[in-house]
């Protein structure tokens, strides 16, 4: 029984299917419950929270990327997948600590003051919380010191900063100075993304990382957990 | 069975109003001043159905005035639908003039074959810098290399029939068996409709009695014609030429498709203004198709319209101007006023090698020609230096960007159920916090409804465009090729004389 819940929530993983309304990769899907309703059955089961995480959210998350690799899957399959993952990491994340399981990470993410630009950042959350990060958004038009506070509160390892428009991406370098003012820099790693930014502005205004779409933000936050990424 | 083409919501340039105008000024042509006939058959026909026919200021000449009944009666007598067969059935076009159904194909007997070579170039001013570019040579048309451009055909979607693409002109190769190995390569190397002109009338028994022998006999060669032939009867302005009404004639008491063609050139043969022009090669064609209906009535016949512009800085013909395209799309409305297929033109360029300038002038008319809805779309792949060059890798680009077009133009087919599917979306993902469709991209992605990215898309910093369709080229040159069984080339080469027996490997 407990193994056909996790096998049915990979299988949805694969298919991106995050509700009972979503099609799947495969006809017949529709109607039939999505990753959150599985997961939701799967708690109310008792099914071990590592096995919903391990057997089904992770090994679905494999399968995709191996798809994705050989060319099966693109982008807005893995988005889908991710979203799914994601939406399932949402229904478990209060009950991580209690089965002594911690996430990958925390990451505040970004738009930052005067941009209102969200769909690189969204995407980059997705991506994120399907890779198993929790992912707090606060949104687009940030200020520093809102992402002063949040990171005070949120205690997260990265602070992931977006913006689309030459005008706006400066605001990224006063971010990391209010950071640093607050005496709050040396605690998270700075990834930053958008259209107008490079590798070359992210070194210049300190950022710890910079990802030129939503798979390489996801890989440097990777290497920077891990301890072997990141801007030299 | 059959290709579909693209239907399309056709781009009306002229109004009712207008077209009727120009019906009513080449009527006025046609008895005023008349056209000239240097041919004595025609001119006969045309006497013996109640036009005036005077002798011509030339000798073997005569000055024919024809009169509105001779032209209604051909229009209502010319089929409205004319099939064009192929090898394989799947390939078959059917052109309808009462639906803007299009369908690309190539030309034209181009002397020149282009190659197109990528090689290193090592920069002067930094050595260490080396980079691709291509290269051209210009080659002369040959049987073999018109082999390869029908292979290339058969092999890229968005070309739909064959029409010869290179005048060939081996060593072994003359009037006499010029027609039955130039329609042989083509039909050993493309499943395809082929089409082409007729060099030599002698030679017309000898192409269709290969045509019977792939068809599958007589019948079953009217049935499915996998032949047809264009004649270029006028010679602009408004003289008939012996040799092509005859040609003309012949074909059309055969029953095979046939294009009756003209090509006046704006501004020299023709008024250059879009109204004079289109006057003038509307009752030119109209002559043709009068022509090929009164000596075979129902003879199957396309409304043959290439109206180029005069360059007035050296003479020659234009197809990157826009005035180009404007005739080309009266014409095209003036066929549908007809209700017969309309054999077009679109996708020449002027300049001489592929790059920007070629570009802008075949995309230009690709585009605005496709929207006009002409059933039979010609010179669409690979034609440079006007019509002189035929270059392969240029055609590899227009496969991709007559795709482009044919994806672009068609009518839209949005219906209430996938208008509530839209609003289902739009609800659903604005109650996400991501706010993103892309989920629902899924299935239309696999589905071919939406365009892939350009295949030939540069990586770096320099335009790798040429290379890629080059190496795409040489991709689809070692695919097997489509030839005939060996019984029906043995049985071909049995009945027909003149086939080189190097084309039988």
């Amino acid at each position: 029984m407990t193994e056909d819940i996790i096998a049915l929530i990979k299988e949805n993983v694969i298919q991106g299917r995050v509700t009972a309304d979503d099609e799947g990769m495969d006809e017949g899907w529709v109607g039939k419950p999505g990753v959150t309703e599985l997961v939701e059955q799967a708690l109310a089961e008792n099914v071990s929270v590592a096995d919903i995480i391990n057997k089904g959210l992770t090994d679905g998350m494999s399968v995709v990327g191996e798809k994705f690799e050989s060319k099966e899957y693109f982008i807005p399959d893995m988005l889908a997948s991710a979203e799914a993952v994601g939406s399932a990491m949402e229904i478990l994340e209060p009950h991580l600590s209690k089965s002594g399981i911690e996430a990958k990470g925390k990451i505040i993410v970004a738009t930052v003051k005067g941009d209102l630009h969200d769909i690189g950042k969204n995407i980059v959350s997705i991506l994120l919380r399907g890779s198993g990060y929790i992912v707090k958004d606060l949104g687009n038009d940030v200020e520093p010191q809102a992402i002063v506070d949040a990171v005070k509160k949120e205690n997260p390892q990265f602070v992931g900063l977006s913006a689309l428009l030459t005008s706006t991406m400066v605001n990224m370098g006063e971010t990391i100075q209010a950071l640093k003012d607050n005496g709050l820099r040396d605690k998270v790693k700075v990834i930053i993304g958008g259209a107008p930014v490079s590798e070359e502005f992210a070194q210049s205004i300190g950022a710890d990382g910079y990802g030129a779409d939503g798979f390489q933000a996801v890989a440097i936050v990777e290497s920077l957990a891990s301890g072997s990424g990141g801007n030299s | 069975m059959g290709r579909n083409g693209v239907l399309v919501e056709p781009y009306q340039r002229l109004n009712e109003v207008q077209i009727e105008k120009i019906h009513q000024a080449s009527l006025s042509i046609l008895l005023d001043p008349g056209i000239i006939c240097f041919n004595k058959d025609a001119a006969q026909v045309f006497g013996d159905n109640g036009a005036e026919v005077e002798p011509g200021a030339q000798e073997d000449s005569w000055l024919v005035r024809i009169p509105e009944k001779i032209i209604s009666e051909a229009v209502s007598a010319a089929p409205k639908v004319v099939k064009l067969g192929a090898r394989d059935e799947d390939n078959c076009l059917v052109l309808d003039g009462s639906e803007p159904r299009i369908h690309f194909a190539s030309g034209s007997e181009a002397n020149n074959w282009l190659d197109v070579d990528i090689e290193p170039f090592i920069s002067k001013r930094d050595p260490s810098k080396e980079m691709a570019f291509p290269v051209f040579t210009i080659r002369k048309g040959t049987v073999d290399r018109l082999a390869q451009a029908a292979h290339l055909c058969e092999h890229l979607d968005s070309w739909d029939s064959f029409l010869r693409t290179v005048n060939i002109q081996d060593d072994d190769i003359d009037d006499t068996n010029k027609d039955v190995n130039k329609f042989f390569a083509s039909l050993n190397n493309t499943t395809k409709h082929v089409m082409s002109g007729l060099t030599d009338l002698s030679q017309l028994e000898n192409v269709l009695k290969m045509a019977e022998i792939i068809a599958g006999g007589q019948d079953k060669l009217r049935d499915n014609p996998i032949i047809s032939f264009i004649t270029c009867t006028i010679k602009s302005p408004l003289q008939l030429v012996d040799d092509t009404s005859q040609k003309a004639i012949e074909v059309a008491r055969r029953k095979i498709p046939l294009v009756i063609s003209s090509s006046p050139q704006g501004g020299s043969t023709a008024p250059i203004t879009e109204e004079g022009m289109v006057s003038q090669i509307n009752a030119e064609i109209l002559v043709g198709i009068a022509l090929a209906q009164l000596v075979s009535k129902g003879a199957p016949v396309l409304y043959g319209s290439v109206p180029v512009r005069t360059r007035l800085d050296d003479l020659n013909d234009s197809y990157g101007v826009p005035e180009f395209s404007q005739y080309n799309i009266d014409c095209v409305q003036m066929a549908r006023y007809y209700g017969l297929p309309c054999y077009s033109t679109a996708g020449v360029s002027d300049v001489e090698v592929p790059g920007i300038q070629a570009l802008v002038e075949r995309l230009f008319s690709h585009i605005l020609v496709a929207l006009s809805g002409a059933q039979y779309i010609h010179y669409a792949f690979g034609l440079l230096e006007r019509t002189n060059t035929f270059c392969p890798v240029q055609a590899i680009l227009d496969n991709t960007h007559i795709e482009m077009v044919k994806r672009f133009v068609q009518k839209s087919d949005f219906t209430d159920d996938s208008i509530t599917e839209c609003l289902e979306q739009v609800r659903r993902v604005m109650g996400t916090s991501h706010k993103l469709y892309m989920r629902f991209v899924r299935k239309a992605l696999r589905s071919g409804e939406i365009a892939p990215p350009y295949p030939f898309e540069s990586k770096g910093m320099t335009d790798e465009t040429m290379l890629r369709a080059r190496e795409r080229m040489d991709e689809i040159l070692s695919l097997p090729s489509c030839h005939m069984d060996k019984a029906t080339v043995d049985m071909i080469y049995q009945q027909v004389p003149g086939l080189l027996p190097r084309l039988r490997s």
